[in-house]
């Protein structure tokens, strides 16, 4: 009755999970290389713009690994996924336009970071995933 | 809703882990489903209803 589809699903997740985090992290590596590049290694624009390029095409392969992810998920952690990513969404816009104002109205003495923004989504999303499996554990 | 997963994998000897495989979900999934946590989808129910030979309200029952 246990067909070799269901005794696969463990291992697909499994690397799927794995493709995901090679994609994330040659996006994370290509966006310090675009940051930092020019800072410390190279002067030329072009060369700067290809890098960004390199970033952006990496980008577009974190998406798609991170779409192959969630196919490859049941509907419970599907779910969970989503929902995390929801709360993560809400986070950003309520708290990133909140931001923006503060700089905006000079309320803050600094001008607002998108990196900042970045991190609380990454926070509020793992929090996300965490209060989900501890809600259906 | 109310079900009784918990009760037929019991009648059958099946573990969670062995339901899981048959459903194609995870354990956690069957877990949650036991518990009552997590309500499942039409066609998850189906496929649970059909594993055990059952109708679909022989397995789920509305609170």
């Amino acid at each position: 009755m246990v067909t070799s589809t269901t005794r696969d699903r463990g291992a697909q997740c499994r690397r799927n999970t794995a493709n995901l985090l090679y994609w994330t992290g040659a996006w994370v590596v290509s966006l310090a290389i675009a940051v930092f590049g020019p800072l410390f290694v190279w002067e030329s624009k072009a060369v700067t713009l290809g890098a960004i390029l390199m970033n952006v095409a990496l980008g577009v392969g974190m998406i798609a690994a991170n779409k192959r992810h969630l196919d490859g998920l049941d509907e419970l952690q599907r779910k969970i996924q989503m929902d995390a990513m929801a709360f993560a969404l809400g986070v950003g816009l309520v708290a990133g336009l909140a931001y923006s104002t503060l700089d905006v109205t000079d309320v803050i003495p600094v001008d607002a970071e998108i990196s900042y923004l970045v991190i609380l989504i990454a926070i509020a999303y793992l929090g996300g995933v965490v209060f989900g499996h501890r809600k259906y554990r | 809703m109310k079900n009784r997963l918990k009760v037929l994998r019991a009648e059958r000897d099946w573990t969670q882990a062995q339901l899981a495989q048959q459903l194609d979900v995870s354990r956690q999934t069957v877990n949650a489903l036991e518990k009552g946590k997590y309500d499942p989808s039409l066609p998850l129910a189906f496929k649970v209803a059909r594993l055990f030979g059952l109708a679909i309200e022989d397995v789920f029952q509305d609170r």
